[in-house]
């Protein structure tokens, strides 16, 4: 198995972006699950960067130096989550927006760290991620705490007296929004009926369905990433339950829709309060649909975690990693997902997840208010 | 019972996709002698080829769904077969009296081939496909539990058992069949009495590579997705039955096929589904502890 990913990753770092670099570039990374189950997002993350870096030089790059950007794929796998981040630093790359998974971002924060590159993540919700202390972790996105807050208080709310299961993929992700879920669901005194996992990559859910539907489970929520959610909703719905599933941010993509089909709606997520409607994204998202793209999920996100290094850079007057997150931490920013200021450990301090359902016709809206 | 008979019809459709798969092992493995690692990625091909002439008979605006599926079975069936025979003949057959680890490592490379091949002409994304055979059957129902039997799941066992009928009258009363069982025997002697041995391996390969895409038609029209990884597992699921039922022997194939997807099934009923994989991998070390040839395999006679 391990040398199929490798041979994966030799076929994948040749087909990436990598332009070579004028000798006065600066050269940043993003890196992500560019191919594998999670690619969807990969993608997000590939076309917010890109956009972010087209924006950046157009009005001049930083310090004076054009940017030019490396696109690397850990597929979503540890190991290759950590030989990227080891490529990254030893490119001397000074700056990577990544990674998506959780499990991935935690190994390769370390070799980052040791190889002096700044990491935000757009992405990767896991607490672990920025409570281990390192200086060179940031994240533009919510924690699973937080995540999993939000979804037991609505499932609470919502869901008194109902037969409620949860599942999870054993990720780092996946589990620890699973149990940060089920921790705020028990405390607001709602006990789920099953507590199970299952393995990343399943296709076959139907003996865990069939046993959902023995227990006449009314909500299932799912720690874990959007094709396994997926497939469940479907093989539900095929067995005919009305089940609703719930689950966490990895459901903000359309392929979600793609792969259950109509089966899909009622089904709810929570994310941040969508980006592309705020009014600083107005005329970025704009410039997205211009050229096809529907900036979803984690790709503005991606563009925000450009913005707040660029800014770092000219405040700090220079792309030194150390000095550059001194001043990420201090200053606050201006970005399309909104004004970001972070504390010691490089979260944001403003969070408000929100729950989104979406509709027959394959889209998500947002239904709870803020702080509800 | 209701809840016993839910978990029979989802191990028996999981199981019989697993046979399909199995059996391509089986029947490379009874003539040459050798594990076909590349037979996983042949079944990937064969849900890619299944879901290219899908969109194509759709995009052409053809509507009625038995047609559809008929075509695409046998499109993906012809195609798919070429690609067997394609790897049988450039990286077995110029291998085939070399060492015994040779045709085995081709294999191997020949599965990366693939698998990179699809990755990078498909690209690496999941390929969804909208829900083609929809509604089903509530059969029994007590307690509040409804035993639920969807149209997908008839389709996935009747195609099964059809398939399997032919291919076994093809094996058994054909000459082609006689052609096989004899070169599975003795390739020297089934040569001097007269038997085109090289055309008759090529067969195999193609019959198994035509299992192969029902199977992966079928895994695309029960699970609504296909990806260029998906071969890996399921190849290595499909090996495990052929060797549980006997490596070399057809209904044992189909035998364990059925058996790997019930344990898992039944397994994940009862127990933790996380521990599916251990329990029907557990099964399969202690039924070769007891019978080293599988189920169903017979013992092989040494040659003097």
């Amino acid at each position: 198995m391990k040398s199929v990913k490798l041979f994966g990753l030799a076929i994948g770092a040749s087909l990436a972006f990598s332009t070579p670099a004028f000798a006065q570039d600066v050269t940043v990374a993003v890196a992500g699950p560019m191919t594998g189950g999670e690619s969807a997002f990969g993608r997000q993350m590939k076309n917010g960067a890109e956009m972010a870096i087209k924006d950046l030089n157009a009005a001049g790059g930083v310090l004076g130096k054009k940017l030019a950007l490396d696109v690397e794929d850990d597929a979503c796998d540890p190991k290759q989550a950590r030989s990227v981040a080891e490529k990254i630093a030893s490119a001397k790359i000074p700056f990577v927006a990544g990674h998506y998974c959780s499990s991935s971002s935690i190994p390769a924060s370390e070799a980052y760290a040791d190889g002096n590159v700044l990491q935000i993540t757009p992405a990767s919700t896991n607490p672990l991620f920025t409570e281990r202390k390192l200086w060179n972790v940031a994240r533009v996105c919510g924690r699973d705490d937080q995540q999993g807050q939000v979804a037991g208080d609505f499932i609470a709310k919502n869901y008194k007296g109902k037969n409620i299961a949860i599942l999870n993929d054993k990720t780092t992700y996946g589990k620890g929004l699973a149990d940060e879920t089920k921790k705020a669901l028990n405390k607001a005194g709602v006990q789920e009926k099953m507590f199970e996992s299952y393995n990343k990559g399943d296709k076959d859910f139907t003996a865990i369905v069939s046993r959902m539907k023995r227990e006449n489970i009314d909500l299932v929520y799912v720690g874990g990433y959007h094709q396994e959610s997926g497939l469940i909703v479907r093989q539900m719905r095929d067995q005919g339950m009305q089940t609703v599933l719930m689950a966490g941010d990895a459901l903000a993509d359309k392929e979600f829709a793609s792969i259950t089909g109509p089966a899909g709606e009622g089904t709810l997520f929570t994310f941040g309060p969508d980006p592309r409607n705020k009014p600083t994204a107005k005329s970025i998202v704009e410039k997205f649909r211009s050229e096809n793209i529907d900036p979803e999920g984690y790709t503005l996100y991606t563009y925000a975690a450009f913005q707040v290094w660029s800014q770092a850079v000219k405040k700090a007057g220079t792309t030194d990693p150390k000095k550059v997150m001194d001043a990420i931490k201090a200053g606050s920013w201006d970005t399309v997902i909104g004004k970001l200021e972070f504390d010691a450990k490089g979260d944001i301090k403003q969070i408000d997840y929100v729950v989104y359902k979406w509709d027959a016709k394959g889209n998500y809206t947002e239904i709870s208010p803020k702080g509800s | 019972m209701d809840y016993f008979a839910q978990q029979l019809i989802n191990g028996i459709v999981l199981g019989s996709i697993y046979g399909l798969i199995a059996i391509g092992y089986t029947m490379v493995y009874g003539i040459v002698g050798m594990i076909n690692f590349a037979h996983g990625d042949i079944f990937m091909i064969g849900g890619f080829i299944a879901l290219i002439t899908f969109l194509i008979l759709v995009s052409i605006g053809l509507t009625t769904v038995p047609l559809i599926l008929l075509i695409v079975l046998l499109v993906s069936m012809a195609i798919t077969s070429l690609y067997g025979w394609t790897v049988e003949r450039i990286a077995y057959r110029p291998l085939r009296h070399s060492f015994r680890l040779a045709p085995m490592l081709s294999a191997i490379g020949m599965s990366f081939v693939l698998m990179n091949f699809s990755q990078v002409s498909q690209g690496a994304r999941v390929k969804p496909i909208p829900p083609v055979i929809t509604g089903g059957y509530s059969l029994l129902e007590s307690n509040g539990f409804v035993v639920r039997l969807s149209n997908a799941q008839i389709v996935v066992v009747l195609t099964t058992v059809v398939l399997l009928a032919i291919f076994t009258w093809l094996v058994s009363r054909t000459r082609l069949g006689r052609d096989m069982r004899a070169c599975e025997q003795d390739q020297t002697m089934a040569a001097l009495l007269g038997v085109d041995v090289d055309r008759t391996i090529s067969m195999t390969f193609l019959i198994g590579a035509a299992l192969a895409a029902v199977a992966g038609m079928m895994y695309l029209l029960y699970y609504g997705l296909v990806d260029f990884y998906m071969g890996f597992i399921a190849g290595i699921k499909a090996f495990t039955a052929a060797v549980l039922g006997g490596i070399g022997s057809l209904p044992g194939a189909m035998l364990g096929g059925l058996l790997i997807g019930l344990i898992e099934t039944m397994w994940s009923a009862y127990f933790s589904v996380e521990y599916k994989d251990v329990a029907a991998f557990s099964i399969l070390i202690v039924v070769l502890i007891f019978l080293p040839t599988g189920l169903l395999g017979r013992p092989e006679v040494e040659k003097v």
